[in-house]
């Protein structure tokens, strides 16, 4: 079977988000970068179904040239093909990224490549906009399934299943299907040094696609305020078990 | 008029709905607009008493028995149909999974941009929204285009209020016209047996474990001090990456979202990822052997020291007041 998985380059946040002076971006000045989580799930995903059940893995960013880092991330734990989409690092929209994502998908078409699964993450972490995994479906006439956290091939069809706030949900598409991916679906594998050497090596098939008006545009970003409040300290070390325990009468845990 | 897409169970909208219809009823008013409702599913005309007092003044039933359960593309197709019928000025989901990815349908197939979690809309020409990115930890205020403007509104960001001055509600009952391909995906539920166990989502006290703990056993200390209080174990992604906890666990951006009388963050350092799953819980106590960690700043008390000996302490404490 062949897989496609769509990830995001996103920067890796730590205690604070700080923004540049002009409110356009985060200050990724003293960050790092990597997969956005849902996607990294979908990595892994898709690297097992290949080991599993055989075929080709092709991993695709829309983004600027450094996007190559997760690119080669996501070759490192096993995916075997890459595509990058690079942009002029301004913002795409969901809608523009789609058109770019389902244009490249049908260039692939056209040259005999065709997916079995197209992978996405449920969202992505910085600009979540919950909706791209399912344009792409609607656009290339598929089922999709949104937010899974298992998935089962078995013949011709996928077994999904999703968590709802009182439990689980199942469903069954045939195949070739867009599915979400969440995290937890698995716990991705950390990638061998063998397999970043191969990662470095590989090619990037790179295109540049035409930016459109998605409709949807940035004016600003902004911190949400956050309520001034005191943190009480309560005591250090082995002798504080009494004014814990205290508290937790305060608040009528106990 | 504002078209608001609500969820119920057997009739009665989620609390989720009713924030949507809170945010939606004012978006209606400042517009000059009315306010109406699609209710999709089984009984959902039994929504209507409740449904006015929140100022809906039509409800829109979709009448077909495939639609009792969850099919995502059906629904979607449900409510384009109504939206190509009665020309909704701004169509309004909840940020529930269903209103998300429901409201990705209708965008997909009207081809119009969608802004998610939206915490406020402010009508005009341009139509702005100011919307949550990072799971709140960051708000975005957007130029919102399209004949049509879809949103969804981001969870708890609204205080539910009934209308003062709600009047009669119109039902209209249509039957939508669905292909068999709107059903290609359905969804069934999956009745889980209950363990007993108090929920992460349901407890009054959730106890967190972050990298500090130092391992997968030294959560027994943790299991210890929530089974005391009748709380719940949870963790940080960190301690799920490292595989000593499962991702059931996890609280954070990509795992729960809790919102316990009491949270104890026990050696977690306060990641803004982390943040996102717990700012909702009432009160914070913090536990952790570095009094810069951010967790710290953000908590309502806390003690300076190691997990493991503050934890042992506390769970002593218990038992020597209440002997077992």
């Amino acid at each position: 079977m062949n897989v496609l998985v769509c990830i995001k380059r996103v920067p890796a946040t730590g205690g604070h988000i700080a923004l540049t002076p002009d409110g356009q971006n985060i200050d990724t000045r003293y960050l790092g970068f990597t997969i956005s989580p849902h996607e990294e799930c979908a990595v892994e995903e898709a690297v097992r179904l290949i080991e599993k059940h055989g075929g080709s893995s092709t991993v695709l960013t829309l983004g600027p040239e450094v996007a190559t880092e997760q690119l080669r991330d996501a070759m490192a734990l096993g995916m075997d093909r890459a595509v990058l989409l690079e942009t002029d690092g301004r913002e795409w929209d969901p809608v523009a990224t789609t058109d770019a994502i389902v244009a490249a998908i049908e260039r692939d078409r056209a040259a005999g490549r065709d997916y079995d699964l197209l992978l996405f993450g449920n969202e992505s972490a910085d600009s979540a906009g919950y909706q791209v995994g399912v344009r792409v479906a609607a656009a290339l006439d598929l089922p999709c399934v949104t937010g899974i956290k298992a998935l089962e091939i078995r013949e011709g069809k996928a077994a999904v299943r999703r968590q709802t706030e009182s439990g689980w949900e199942t469903s069954e598409v045939t195949v070739p299907a867009v599915l979400t991916v969440k995290e937890g679906i698995n716990l991705p594998r950390y990638p061998s040094l063998p397999g970043r050497l191969k990662a470095k090596k590989k090619e990037i098939e790179r295109s540049r696609p035409q930016w459109v008006d998605g409709g949807l545009e940035k004016v600003r970003l902004s911190l949400p305020v956050q309520a001034a409040h005191t943190v009480e300290m309560l005591g250090q070390n082995g002798d504080v078990g009494p004014q814990v325990v205290e508290l937790f009468r305060r608040l009528r845990l106990l | 008029m504002v078209l608001g897409f609500i969820e119920h169970v057997g009739g009665a909208p989620t609390s989720l709905s009713l924030e949507l219809l809170t945010m939606a009823r004012r978006l209606a008013q400042r517009m000059g607009v009315p306010l109406e409702a699609l209710v999709i599913g089984g009984s959902g005309a039994s929504a209507s008493g409740i449904l006015a007092s929140y100022g809906v003044s039509v409800v829109h039933v979709a009448d077909d028995e495939r639609l009792s359960a969850y099919a995502p593309a059906a629904w979607a197709h449900t409510m384009v149909q109504l939206v190509e019928a009665a020309h909704p000025a701004v169509v309004i989901g909840t940020g529930s999974d269903r209103g998300a990815e429901v409201m990705a349908h209708v965008a997909a197939r009207l081809r119009l941009p969608l802004a998610a979690n939206c915490t406020e809309v402010i009508p005009g020409n341009p139509f702005l929204v100011t919307r949550q990115r990072w799971g709140g930890s960051l708000l975005e205020e957007a130029r919102l285009k399209g004949a049509v403007k879809l949103l969804t509104v981001a969870p708890h960001a609204v205080t539910v209020e009934a209308d003062a001055t709600a009047t009669d509600i119109e039902v209209e009952t249509k039957r939508p016209s669905l292909e068999d391909k709107d059903f290609r995906v359905t969804v069934v539920p999956q009745v889980e047996a209950d363990t007993g166990k108090v929920s992460l989502a349901q407890a009054r006290v959730v106890v967190g474990g972050g990298r500090g703990v130092g391992s997968a056993e030294g959560f027994q200390a943790l299991e210890e001090l929530a089974s005391l209080l009748g709380g719940a174990v949870g963790c940080s992604r960190a301690v799920t990456s490292l595989g000593w906890r499962p991702h059931a666990d996890q609280v954070g951006q990509t795992g729960m979202r809790i919102a316990p009388d009491l949270y104890i963050a026990c050696g977690i350092s306060g990641a803004i990822q982390h943040m996102v799953g717990c700012r909702a819980a009432k009160h914070i106590l913090a536990i952790n052997t570095d009094k810069e960690a951010p967790i710290v700043a953000q908590a309502d008390y806390a003690v300076i020291g190691d997990v493991k000996a503050v934890v042992t302490a506390v769970t002593s404490e218990i038992r020597r007041l209440k002997p077992s």
